[in-house]
């Protein structure tokens, strides 16, 4: 799947992660978290897992967590994915869940 | 025995933080909202962050909803296609009108389980009503379909709608309360109130439980925590109606052994509504830890 365009979600609200994806070379992540030391692994685990997924070879991130859960990583990822693919409204159903 | 809804706590879907809490206050359901708290421009990742939410966080007892855009706009099929396969248990249809929203909405349900190969009929459905064409046909829209579990009262667009605004003494909502009462009870499901905004007027907050509560409403819509304790104790039985209520289940457990159907307690006949009626009491003094799983009195 290819990143047609710069997009962005997510919130710097506590227990939130906000995520800009742009187009790029190889997959970049670039992450600032309030937890990087106890947790950062485990974030760029969860943000590369998804990326697989979405079969994403090229994309940088860049995300900036505000002690969010997996699974809110994983919905603000998947929706800044969504945006950067236009397809808000047609979710890919075999990936989710 | 039917499930306790007492309260139904609104929670934003695009509020991680709110989302992620709401499993701890011990409301009896929980609504996470993709409707009219989440703006325009962040309807996509609300769903995501819902759908993820139903999926992975520990929300204990409490029954979950999800109140998804209408049919009519462009986010409501995914965002039913997102919830059914979540799993969520009720998925709540805003702004009802007609008995026809209601099907409309369950044929879509419907072709969602089956693409995702879930069974049929397992999402339930419940409907807010929250205008006056929708409060003329509440009895109509409550029997529009097996899946429902229930019926709503949002009061912020009727009394709009009306030409009025919400008084202290409810008089502007006494029409549609009895409205959707009757459907409800018609149709044999529950009956939600609608919210309470002046979060800090407790007194005020309290005097509209005790109108829904005498009416005979299931329960209230809460948008605070802090709301769930007080629609609680004004739900919890007293003392008195417990004792009745157990002398009530016990004469008639007497009675069933002997083979007997209609008795009388203390000159009172027991017929089967009044055993209605203890039961809910029982249920009610559990779920506020009045009795213990036997039914006995904790200050006894």
């Amino acid at each position: 799947m290819e990143i047609k365009h710069t997009a962005l979600a997510g919130t710097l609200e506590s227990s939130d992660i906000q995520f800009t994806l742009s187009k790029g070379t190889g997959v970049e992540i670039n992450l600032n978290s309030q937890v990087e030391k106890q947790f950062g692994k485990q974030i760029r685990k969860v943000i590369t897992d998804l990326l697989a997924e979405y079969d994403i070879k090229n994309v940088t991130v860049r995300a900036v967590d505000k002690g969010a859960l997996d699974c809110t990583i994983k919905a603000r990822l998947i929706a800044a994915i969504q945006r950067a693919t236009d397809t808000q409204n047609q979710p890919n159903w075999e990936v989710l869940g | 025995m039917e499930r306790l809804r007492r309260t139904m706590m609104f929670v934003p879907g695009n509020n991680p933080a709110m989302i992620k809490d709401a499993g701890i206050y011990g409301a009896d359901s929980i609504m996470f909202d993709l409707e009219d708290s989440v703006s325009l421009t962040e309807k996509d990742t609300a769903r995501m962050l819902v759908f993820e939410a139903l999926q992975n966080v520990d929300y204990g007892n409490s029954e979950l909803v999800v109140r998804i855009n209408g049919l009519d706009t462009d986010m409501g099929k995914a965002d039913i296609y997102a919830m059914v396969k979540a799993g969520v248990e009720v998925i709540r249809l805003p702004k009802t009108e007609t008995p026809e929203d209601v099907v409309e909405t369950e044929k879509v349900i419907e072709e969602a389980e089956k693409y995702f190969g879930i069974e049929v009929g397992r999402t339930h459905m419940m409907a807010a009503i929250e205008s006056a064409g929708g409060v003329l046909n509440a009895p109509a829209i409550a029997k529009a379909s097996d899946r429902l579990i229930g019926i709503a009262l949002g009061a912020e667009d009727y009394v709009t709608m009306m030409k009025t605004r919400r008084y202290p003494d409810g008089a502007e909502l006494s029409f549609a309360r009895n409205m959707i009462l009757h459907g409800a009870r018609a149709a044999g499901i529950a009956a939600f109130d609608t919210v309470y905004s002046d979060v800090d007027n407790t007194e005020g907050f309290n005097h509209e439980v005790e109108i829904i509560h005498e009416l005979g409403f299931d329960g209230k819509s809460v948008i605070n925590p802090r709301q769930i304790p007080l629609v609680n104790a004004i739900y919890a039985p007293t003392e008195k109606e417990i004792r009745n209520a157990k002398d009530v289940l016990n004469a008639i457990e007497e009675a069933h052994k002997k083979g007997s159907g209609v008795i009388s307690l203390r000159g009172k006949m027991v017929d089967k509504p009044v055993v209605a009626r203890a039961q809910r009491t029982m249920a009610l003094a559990k779920a506020s830890h009045l009795v213990d799983e036997e039914g006995n009195i904790y200050a006894e």
